[in-house]
């Protein structure tokens, strides 16, 4: 076991998967020589070459369309946008082509490919290189939409999207990156898509959060258990399609009270849908209101002012102490 | 320090090798098989023919909107004429010729104008993906497709079509940039004709040619009389030949004309003339490959009696095939199948709540 970032995490991953199945294909802007801007594939293009690890012209449509037709062909491309906000440079192939190939084909050609992109906001980054914007493609049919929260899960997650039949857009925390390291195993490991995980048991409340959420959730759990003596059970949701509604909406059943935390704007936000969810399936165990932290519906204020934006442990733990007011 | 003129590898060339006419240039005509030359026939004449009755099961409600290719049928037949079977064909959605030749049965093509999902199925072992309907997002694909073939080392090309107005799309410049970038074994086929919908070619761009924007990406270009069978398939063997031998990409501009509606739910009418289209009616694909053919002896009035005899009830047959087929098909909850390799829960919650509500229709 070593001790790892979720940077040298994910390039562990890429590398084994790389040297187990010659499908797999790294391309993207800058992922070659450069290793990628946040260098999880540094080292890669010397270890395989660049027939393997591709440096492609700077054009997202390109780089999507392109790994669509390697996947149609038998390849399993890795794709790197170097920002999740120029994403949608590429979302006419992503939705109307990579999401729907197998149901177009009825089966016979299938899209087996990582969308791999930085999202997330608390880096200093200028416009564009801060966004949250997973909704667009967990509401897509035909997408798969994981975001892990730390070096471990990422490592195995990546190694489940890679070979998983179908298309997957993988969502990195740029602000986990680096923020900590995590013991990673050298051998493999894998972690279902579809699957969340309960990552801190409790009693009184269950928060479900996710990504780069998942540390001010922990954080405002163990405040809440200090100041307040509530016990809170976090859900990891890890994947956001397919949704696995089984553990949040089992946790409630037991806590009677939710707090759903993420990054991305409120309105239609991934919040919306686990609400509803535990409206259909919980319903009669809710002894308070859903609370919601969020991001506002406005576009991250450039970085000055991006901490009043992203959610923190605070608002979080406001947000509890609310839903915990609520008499049965 | 002069100002001098910078030499560029490629110039454009415009190829014609049987006119309007029917005469031939007998120093470029290729050397097709014989046998060739009038499988191109019939599958010209199939692709005119199976327009016409497309049109007639539209017009009587028994079909959907669907893209006619009458004009076309040159410009497509003799690209893919040149291709063997282990080649790929990236089609738009105006190729129902082409897309015959490489084995889509006619009854698939009226199952999917008929809104069925099966029509667009494509057999386990074909290299052709099924038709792409957003202008010019599947030129990409070809590229991705023939990254595949050289990281296999494997002689295979790939063919893609799309229209005029496909070449004003972000993706086909991108598509042309990456297969330079890479040198990718694909064969550009534009359709230029004429019209997209309403805008004519010259409102598309002020490019002199369709096919020098090839040069801009360090591919060459060429341009052909698209309504010259002979000369497409010149072209398209010389583009797959190089290929072939690893030597990259290219673009063909077949100057062709849409005879007929964009679409059936199209007017043209509203924005071209009769007169123009009577101009290209003089230039029709199929008369000189006919006068041609029976000049050489693979032709006469029998035997164009006889292929006609022979389509017409090819074209029956599968439009009753197509329609026992529509009887047949599996319930609406099959609109289920094929989201995801294996069904995620959500969905068979879906899938079971529309069998629920079916089930419950049918007590009513």
């Amino acid at each position: 076991m070593a001790k790892m970032t979720m940077v040298q995490a994910l390039n562990l991953a890429l590398k084994q998967e790389m040297e187990k199945d010659d499908r797999v294909i790294v391309l993207g802007e800058d992922v070659g020589q450069d290793g990628g801007v946040f260098r999880v594939t540094e080292g890669l293009v010397d270890q395989f070459g660049e027939q393997r690890v591709l440096d492609t012209p700077l054009a997202e449509a390109g780089i999507v369309g392109m790994s669509i037709g390697m996947a149609a062909f038998g390849l399993r491309p890795v794709c790197e946008i170097q920002f999740s906000g120029f994403s949608y440079q590429a979302f006419h192939q992503t939705e109307n082509h990579a999401a729907r190939l197998r149901w177009r084909s009825q089966g016979r050609f299938s899209v087996p490919m990582v969308l791999r992109m930085p999202y997330s906001g608390g880096v200093r980054a200028l416009e564009h290189h801060s966004e949250s914007r997973e909704v667009y493609y967990a509401h897509t049919p035909g997408l798969k939409m994981v975001i892990p929260s730390g070096p471990r899960n990422a490592r195995a997650l990546l190694v489940s999207a890679i070979r998983d039949p179908d298309p997957v857009v993988f969502y990195e925390s740029k602000a986990l990156y680096r923020a900590f390291r995590e013991e990673v195993p050298e051998e493999e490991e894998t972690f279902p898509i579809g699957k969340s995980q309960i990552v801190r048991e409790g009693s009184d409340i269950t928060l479900v959060s996710y990504g780069s959420m998942m540390r001010p959730t922990l954080e405002a759990a163990e405040i809440l258990k200090e100041k307040e003596t509530v016990d809170a059970e976090v859900v990891d949701l890890l994947t956001l399609s397919p949704l696995d509604d089984s553990l949040f909406t089992e946790s409630v059943r037991k806590t009677g009270r939710a707090v759903i935390i993420h990054e991305a704007p409120r309105s239609y936000g991934p919040g919306a849908e686990i609400v509803s969810k535990l409206v259909d399936k919980s319903f009669y165990y809710l002894e308070a209101p859903i609370g919601r932290v969020t991001g506002f519906d406005v576009v991250i204020p450039l970085f000055s002012r991006e901490s009043h934006y992203i959610p923190n442990a605070q608002r979080i733990v406001r947000a509890a102490r609310n839903v915990l007011k609520t008499a049965a | 320090m002069p100002r001098s003129k910078i030499d560029l590898p490629y110039h454009i060339d415009f190829l014609s090798i049987l006119d309007a006419e029917g005469n031939l240039d007998e120093s470029l005509e290729p050397d097709i098989p014989e046998e060739t030359l009038s499988r191109i026939y019939a599958a010209m004449l199939l692709g005119r023919r199976f327009d016409e009755r497309l049109l007639n099961l539209q017009r009587q409600g028994r079909i959907g909107t669907f893209p006619p290719i009458t004009g076309q049928e040159a410009s497509q037949v003799g690209a893919v004429a040149v291709l063997r079977d282990s080649d790929w064909m990236v089609p738009s959605f105006r190729e129902t010729a082409a897309e015959i030749w490489r084995g889509r049965t006619l009854e698939s093509v009226i199952v999917a104008n008929n809104g069925f999902n099966e029509g667009a199925q494509v057999p386990e072992d074909s290299h052709n993906l099924p038709v792409s309907i957003p202008v010019g997002s599947q030129m990409l694909h070809a590229v991705g497709i023939g990254f595949g073939i050289r990281y296999r080392k494997k002689d295979d090309v790939v063919m893609t079509f799309f229209g005029d107005g496909a070449t004003s799309q972000g993706d086909f410049h991108e598509a042309l940039n990456f297969a330079g970038v890479f040198q990718t074994p694909v064969i550009f086929v534009c359709q230029n004709n004429q019209w997209a919908i309403s805008l004519p070619r010259k409102k598309q761009t002020r490019s002199q040619t369709l096919a020098q924007k090839a040069l801009a990406y360090g591919l060459p270009g060429i341009q052909v009389d698209g309504n010259d069978v002979l000369a497409v398939y010149a072209a398209a063997a010389e583009a797959v030949e190089r290929a072939r031998k690893g030597e990259g990409s290219t673009l063909i501009e077949c100057v062709t004309y849409r005879m007929s509606v964009h679409t059936t739910a199209d007017d043209p009418k509203r924005y071209r003339t009769d007169e123009e289209v009577e101009d290209w009616r003089k230039r029709d694909p199929l008369t000189r490959l006919q006068k041609y053919l029976t000049r050489k002896k693979l032709l006469s009035d029998e035997k164009i009696a006889a292929t006609e005899t022979d389509i017409k009830e090819k074209i029956q047959a599968a439009v009753d095939r197509a329609e026992q087929q529509m009887k047949e098909f599996g319930a609406p909850s099959d609109m289920f199948k094929h989201a995801y390799a294996e069904m995620p829960p959500f969905l068979i919650e879906q899938k079971e709540f529309l069998e629920r509500e079916l089930a419950e229709k049918r007590e009513e």
